[in-house]
């Protein structure tokens, strides 16, 4: 079964993409990603806010105890670092990753505020990366920026980014704005090659033991594939870039709900950490053997079926979708109103 | 090409690139040369013959003096860099070299030596003691020449044979920054041709055509082979000025051996080598332009001493002749050079060269980096026309026990007046030495301008002081001496306005600009009224800016350089507004670009805000403060530290005559107490409420600031307002009172007590029993409740559990207030050591580190409790440490036995009961060791009621050595550059040694006092200057070693990780009646931590088992017990997650993450590997260690029972 895909104006041999996470911070679990047949790797991110915060730390530490005793005027020989201070692991691990395989490796650029990544961006570029994703993302805790505010840096960021670079730019988004489907095409107007849909926010939970903050990460579930898939299908038609579906993917089933809402690829990053590397492979032949047992010669063929198709009109597709999502409900569960 | 460098680097720009290899060893100030030359071998830099000098790190000079030697002889150009006690470590192998007529250069920036006291500044003492070893000396007196005669010295010893020592002076050469002309590679090639190179290797051993050197002579043959060599010294003063005259040729610099510069026709004229000789000359063509005959001869070359050339250079008109030298020959006739300058000149008028005889003088001027300027030059002339003048003198210090200093005039002023200059003050590492030399480079980048730098920095590692002198013009900079009148003054920290006399240096109508964290209305009345007077009397404009809440807004909270040095741009007017703005930027740009955008963005929005914050302040016509500036130290304080110790803390030490010094290098014991620094912004405050009263706090506090007591309720009487008071948290002393007292004004803010409290006071905060507070009013109540609260006695130790951390927090720290690092990681186990042991103890200390904050003058820390016992503390050298230790071991033991002679033979006169008591008992639990201590103050008691009788020899005899009968507790203390590298040999012998001595090894894993240099403690893995490419081989385990004798007490203890642990091997060691060797894990700064999770580092090194705890305690074997005891638990987390938490670690991961990765999976293995054999060893039996052969040896050991 040909499984092949275009994303990014890149070829890649299947839709299915292991997601930024841990199993990519290895040469190990990527090889095994892509043994199992993953069509790209995406590196887990680098976060800019790290980097930025590791250059001052690294520059007070540096500082913090030279020119004030005669015998010593500092403390650290000069060493020449490889990129911007903090990227040089990501970097060469990313130039090993794209070295140790045969499949496009993507690297993972996370941040939130305009400037300060574009030199990262492009040292990722010369470190080989076939594309870069930037993981926009911005819990705006200051009540003073506005919607306007924060689509503006998005837009900023992947101009700034899209100077730097010639390699394809993914664009991941946070499933918050108001206007999901604006910003979408305002960012493939302004040269995004691709988005993908969505960030999950790692939000932080309470011990209410210790009283205290702590993070927490968890798994996605495949119920919360409906809201990307949802976005899928009613931009697949609207945008010229690629559309990447991640969140809610565990098995081949999701894989092709994705598809055919109209995903060109389909990311996952919790099945991988659930389940081990080798899931690729079990999502993939589960893909093949829904095709051939659905009669597709190709995943072209079943691409985008259930995407609103071209001239409807998105929100009345999506509010029929509603509507009739409330009288199941209704049908099953008495009243919800 | 011109550019604003150091001398340092102008000397081993030049060296680097005329050498094949460079054996290095650190030592100030010449350390920054070994520096730069690893650097650049690590960064690939090649030299002219574009092969890549290899540098190899020794274990002392001694070592790279034994490596220089063979690689000269295998036929490498080779070098070394050093100074001082450095180059006297090298002497054997001077002597060696030198007869072997072997070209070699060895760059010296000259030092001071060790004698009544250690001074890491500049003179010739050291340069003097190797004249008598063949090598040539040639001497450079500015930057330009230290890079010109690098060359010289490089071309000549070519062509010689002879070898060179190519020295400067320490500091105000080697630290000052000034405008260089660079040397092309062509020209370096050009005076040093390949074929001499070749020539080189031809005379080298080799198989290839064999012979033997080095052979052993007899009476027959030594004498005449001795004098084979006078030809080539006869002929090598010749060669060096040819090479001077190529250099001439190629860079028209043309320089003389022996220089003339002055009035053609003088009468008077000082001879001088060195910096000095630059300022002599300037002033000699001042006073020449006023018509005075006098001049200056400068003497580049001393060995072969160039008699013919000094003598040609001497005006005939001569009648009086200074010779200045920069050393000190206790008890000769002259100063080496005076002696040489008087033979010349005898022989030359015998012999009918000189018309005359000139009247010399020998003087000595600038030891120790002591000031040389223009009006004592003109003093030394003066001197040559008043026939009165002593024919031995001294300038620059008031001798008024020897009267040899003269008179001179310290306002004289010669500098033109187009030369602009500022002086700067500021706080040891507050980034205002890095912004002036940035302004410097800024400044000298023009190539019509040319500029100069030095600084003058604190005896105190955190806290001190910092002096910038900037001077720059259009003419070239020839003065080696300090700014005396400055047109634009900087104090970057208000409150060293009452501390330091910073208008002293302005000059009338000139600019001062504070760095003040008020708002600008309230600047001028935060003014003492003194300073106040000043600005006034002096017309001065004055500014201010809160530098460092413009930094803190930038997000650089500390960094205010950027800010203030933007500040001297924008009002000096050295440049036109825009432009000095912009080329701030250019600087911000250039120096942070490496570090990364953020860095960059920081650093200009600090300079974008900077312009709106600094306000030009208003002055009145006269003074409206009449608050005084505080005393230096309180009223209180003994005669001498008010007299001497108080003047030096003010920085006049310049001031004090010589009969204010001790004469024999003695120094009062804890000067640090009457030192309230006020250094840190935060300090700690006591929450009584939640304190558990655990002590953990108070045990790791590096200065001594946390004092527990606990007492009956009824001392409360009294107390000041404010005075905190907790009830004793412990069973059955129900009317006990507890107190934590914060010496505020000592404390430095580090966070170590915070970090190591349990508490966590209120749930949902960060808030511990002891926080930090920036609560001025806590600062400033804290003399008196502190005051109040000496006056509470100390509990008597036999009610204190000296077993747990709990009950050391109420003995009697006497180590406290060093000058060490805010937060620093040796100071508290020397501050348990003192607790638990100091009122019995000598210490041994080796230099680095400790002894520097426990030993710089004027305040150290080292004291005495209320009845004036403390610990007896010396410093001697850096190798001998082991050895110097063991020395005060053995005088211990002699004296011990002789005490127990002295009384037996008394034992009816002093009662026997008390003889037989003082005799027998066993003094080894505190109980024990305090009865005996009073057991000795009777028998004092009753030997004065001996005294006069007819037994009083002996009594007098018992008396002094009466003390030992106490048993003494006997430390060697020092760094891991003393005790892994160059004490190896010493500590090694004296662990071997069987005697009851205990070694302490503070392990920063870095030579940390001279700026953090990689020693064989440093871990696989960490960069460390000399081993820029990251460490690749172990840290070697000296506990294993030490276990390996058998017979010596090893413990391996970490404070942050175990305190417990600690506190159970300190006490162990001590008891221990043979040699101990505790190893101690001390963060440090040349880690690149936050200082205030050093404790947690602490503990991540134990936990990933890169610092295992162990003790191997040989008295366990009498019990068939297995003496190695393993007590951390097997590692819990992967040494990654340790190392990546520190910059020395990360650095090597950004440059070569290749390599840091490999060398981290090596250390990994190691780390393995060790705990394995640990383990294996914490399972054996006793007899699977090395027969401990203590019972029974005749080692003369006193035992104490």
């Amino acid at each position: 079964m040909d499984l092949s895909t275009d994303y990014l104006g890149l070829r890649l041999r299947s839709p299915i993409v292991a997601s930024a996470s841990p199993v990519s911070a290895t040469l190990d679990g990527i090889r095994r990603v892509v043994d199992a047949g993953a069509g790209a790797v995406v590196l887990y991110s680098l976060f800019e806010e790290q980097v930025r915060a590791q250059e001052v730390e690294d520059l007070l530490l540096t500082e913090a105890h030279e020119g004030a005793f005669g015998e010593a005027l500092d403390y650290f020989p000069n060493a020449p670092s490889v990129g911007p201070a903090g990227t040089t692991p990501y970097l060469r691990h990313l130039e090993r990753a794209a070295a140790a395989v045969d499949v496009p490796v993507i690297a993972s650029l996370n941040g939130s505020t305009p400037g300060g990544w574009t030199s990262i961006a492009s040292s990722m570029e010369s470190a080989g990366a076939a594309a870069l994703e930037l993981n926009v993302y911005a819990v705006p805790g200051d009540e003073g920026v506005t919607g306007a505010d924060v689509e503006r840096r998005h837009l900023e960021i992947l101009a700034g980014v899209r100077e730097a670079v010639s390699i394809p730019l993914a664009v991941k988004l946070s499933p918050f704005f108001s206007a999901t489907g604006d910003v979408a095409a305002a960012l493939d107007a302004a040269g995004a090659d691709g988005l993908v849909l969505f960030n999950r926010f790692l939000q932080p939970d309470v011990d209410t033991e210790a009283i205290r903050v702590v993070p927490g990460v968890t798994f996605s579930s495949p119920v919360e594939a409906r809201l990307p898939r949802t976005w899928i299908a009613i931009l697949r038609h609207r945008v010229h870039g690629s559309l990447a579906a991640t969140t809610g993917v565990d098995a081949a089933e999701d894989v092709v709900a994705y598809l055919l809402a109209g995903a060109d690829v389909v990311m996952t990053a919790s099945a991988l950490l659930r389940h081990g590397p080798e899931h690729v492979g079990v999502l993939a032949s589960g893909l093949a053997a829904w095709l051939e047992r659905k009669g597709f010669a190709s995943v072209d063929g079943a691409r985008g079926l259930l995407a609103v198709p071209e001239g409807a009109h998105a929100g009345a597709e999506a509010r029929a979708g509603y509507v009739r999502a409330l009288e199941e409900a209704r049908g099953h569960y008495g009243s919800l109103a | 090409m011109r550019t604003t460098i150091d001398g340092n680097e102008a000397c081993a720009d030049v060296a680097f690139r005329l050498n094949e290899l460079c054996a290095i060893y650190p030592i100030t100030p010449s350390s920054a040369m070994a520096e730069l030359a690893d650097e650049w071998s690590s960064h690939g830099r090649t030299n002219v013959w574009g092969t890549v000098p290899t540098v190899v790190e020794m274990q002392s000079e001694g070592g790279a003096a034994g490596a220089l030697h063979g690689a000269l002889q295998a036929g490498a150009l080779s070098t070394t860099f050093t100074a001082s006690q450095g180059l006297l470590l090298m002497i054997p192998n001077l002597y060696k070299i030198a007869g072997e007529l072997t070209s070699s250069v060895i760059h010296v920036a000259a030092r001071s030596l060790a004698a009544q006291g250690l001074s890491i500044f500049g003179d010739h003492q050291d340069v003097m003691a190797v004249r008598q070893t063949g090598f040539a000396l040639l001497s450079s007196g500015s930057v330009q020449e230290a890079h010109d005669f690098a060359l010289v010295a490089q071309a000549a010893t070519l062509r010689a044979r002879v070898p060179f020592v190519h020295f400067f002076d320490g500091f105000r050469t080697s630290h000052e920054l000034n405008s260089v002309e660079l040397l092309d590679d062509d020209v370096l090639r050009a005076l040093v041709p390949e074929e001499l190179v070749r020539e080189h290797r031809l005379r080298a051993l080799s198989p290839e055509r064999p012979f033997v050197r080095g052979t052993a002579q007899n009476p027959d043959v030594y004498f005449q082979a001795r004098e084979t060599v006078n030809p080539y010294y006869a002929a090598t003063p010749g060669i060096v000025q040819a090479a001077m005259d190529d250099l001439a040729e190629h860079t028209g610099r043309a320089y003389r051996l022996a220089q003339y510069d002055g009035h053609p026709e003088a009468e008077r004229v000082i001879v001088v080598m060195g910096s000095g000789g630059e300022t002599a000359v300037e002033t000699a063509r001042h006073l020449a332009a006023a018509g005075e005959r006098v001049g200056v001869l400068r003497l580049r070359l001393f060995r072969p001493f160039p008699a013919a050339q000094l003598l040609a250079a001497l005006p005939l008109t001569t009648r009086a002749v200074a010779v200045l030298d920069r050393t000190k020959e206790p008890g000769a006739g002259g100063e080496p050079l005076f002696l040489d300058v008087a033979a010349a000149l005898a022989e030359g008028f015998t012999d009918g060269a000189l018309p005359r005889l000139p009247r010399v003088l020998g003087g000595r001027y600038g030891l120790s980096s002591k000031e040389f300027t223009p009006g004592m030059v003109a003093g030394v002339f003066a001197a040559l026309d008043d026939p009165a003048s002593p024919a031995r003198f001294t300038v620059g210090i008031h001798d008024d026990v020897g009267r040899t200093s003269l008179p001179y005039d310290p306002n004289l002023d010669i500098e033109h007046d187009d030369t602009l200059r500022a002086v700067f003050f500021g706080i040891g590492s507050d980034g205002t030495v890095g912004a002036n030399k940035n302004t410097i480079k800024i400044l000298g980048a023009d190539e019509s301008v040319f500029a100069q730098a030095y600084f003058v920095y604190d005896s105190k590692k955190s806290g001190g002081s910092t002096v910038s002198h900037l001077r720059f013009g259009p003419h070239p900079i020839h003065a080696p001496y300090l700014v005396r009148q400055a047109g634009f003054v900087g104090c970057h920290h208000l409150g060293l306005l009452e501390k330091l006399d910073v208008l002293a240096v302005a000059r009338p109508g000139g600019t001062l600009l504070l760095n003040a964290p008020l708002p600008p209305e309230e600047v001028w009345d935060a003014l003492p009224g003194p300073v106040q007077e000043q600005v006034v009397a002096k017309g001065l404009r004055l500014f201010a800016i809160d530098a460092g809440r413009v930094a803190r807004d930038a997000g650089l909270p500390g960094r205010t350089n950027t800010v203030l040095q933007t500040c001297f741009f924008a009002i000096s007017g050295v440049l036109p507004h825009d432009e000095a703005i912009e080329q701030v930027r250019g600087a911000v740009r250039k120096t942070y670009g490496r570090r990364g955008q953020e860095v960059v963005a920081r650093n200009e929005a600090a300079i974008d805000a900077t312009l709106g914050e600094l306000h030009a302040i208003p002055v009145p016509d006269a003074a409206t403060s009449s608050r005084p500036l505080p005393p230096v130290v309180p009223a209180s304080a003994p005669e001498f530290v008010r007299t001497v110790t108080a003047t030096m803390m003010a920085g006049r030490g310049d001031d004090l005559p010589v009969s204010a010094l001790p004469v024999d290098g003695t120094w009062p014991s804890g000067t640090t107490a009457y030192e309230k620094r006020r250094i840190s912004e935060q300090v700690a405050l006591w929450d009584p409420e939640a304190c558990i009263q655990c002590g953990n706090c108070a045990f790791v506090c590096p200065h001594s600031v946390l004092r527990a007591k606990l007492y009956d309720g009824s001392a409360l009487d009294g107390a000041p307002e404010g005075f905190e008071s907790a009830p004793l948290n412990a069973v059955g002393l129900p009317e006990s009172r507890y107190t934590l007292q914060v010496y505020a004004e000592d404390c430095t803010g580090c966070g170590l007590c915070v970090e190591a409290c349990p508490v966590t006071a209120a749930p949902g905060t960060d808030l511990k029993a002891i926080n930090l507070t920036d609560d001025r009013a806590v600062l400033d109540a804290g003399r008196e409740r502190v005051a109040f609260f000496e006056t509470i006695p100390l509990p008597p130790r036999n009610r204190v559990d000296l077993g747990t951390v709990r009950g050391t927090q109420f003995l009697q720290p006497l180590f406290e207030f060093s000058g060490a690092c805010a937060g620093c990681g040796e100071t508290p186990y020397l501050k348990l050591l003192t607790q638990l042991f100091g009122d019995r103890a000598t210490v041994a200390n080796a230099t680095g580190c400790s002894s520097i904050y426990g030993g710089n003058l004027p305040t150290t820390p080292w004291a005495a409790n209320a009845d004036g016992r403390g610990p007896a503390w010396s410093n001697s050298l850096f190798e001998d440490n082991a050895e110097f230790g063991l020395g005060m071991r053995l005088a211990a033991d002699l004296h011990t036995r002789l005490a127990r002679q002295r009384l037996r033979e008394l034992r009816e006169d002093v009662g026997p009961d008390l003889a037989d008591a003082l005799l027998g008992a066993e003094q080894l639990r505190e109980s024990q060791l305090r009865d005996q201590h009073d057991r000795l103050a009777e028998l004092l008691r009753r030997l004065d009621a001996l005294e006069g009788g007819e037994r009083s020899a002996a009594v007098a005899d018992l008396r002094s050595v009466a003390d030992h009968l106490l048993r003494r507790s006997v430390w060697i203390v020092g760094g891991d550059g003393w005790a892994y590298d160059i004490g190896a040999g010493g500590l090694d012998h004296v662990l071997a040694s069987g005697r009851d001595v205990n070694v302490l090894v503070m392990d920063t894993e870095v030579y940390s006092n001279t700026g953090g240099q990689s020693s064989k403690a440093t871990p696989l893995a960490a960069v460390a200057k000399f081993a820029a490419a990251g460490k690749a081989v172990p840290k070697k385990d000296l506990a294993l070693q030490a276990i390996a004798y058998g017979n010596v007490y090893v413990a391996r203890v970490a404070m942050g990780a175990d305190p417990q642990q600690t506190l159970r091997a300190f006490r162990e060691a001590e008891a221990y009646d043979g040699p101990s060797l505790i190893i101690a894990y001390s963060h440090c700064i040349a880690h690149g931590i936050e200082m205030s999770k050093g404790l947690d580092q602490q503990k991540r090194a134990v936990d990933s088992g890169h610092w295992p705890l162990i003790r191997f305690d040989p008295t366990l074997r009498d019990r068939d017990d297995n003496p190695f005891l393993l007590d951390s638990p097997r590692p819990t987390i992967p040494l990654r997650d340790y190392v990546y938490r520190e910059l020395r670690y990360r650095s090597l991961r950004n440059a070569s993450p290749d390599e840091a990765e490999r060398l981290l999976g090596l250390a990994q293995h190691a780390v393995d590997q060790r705990w394995a054999t640990y383990e294996e060893m914490a399972t054996r039996s006793a007899a699977d260690f090395m027969p401990d052969a203590r019972a029974g040896a005749d080692t003369g050991r006193t035992s104490w029972t």
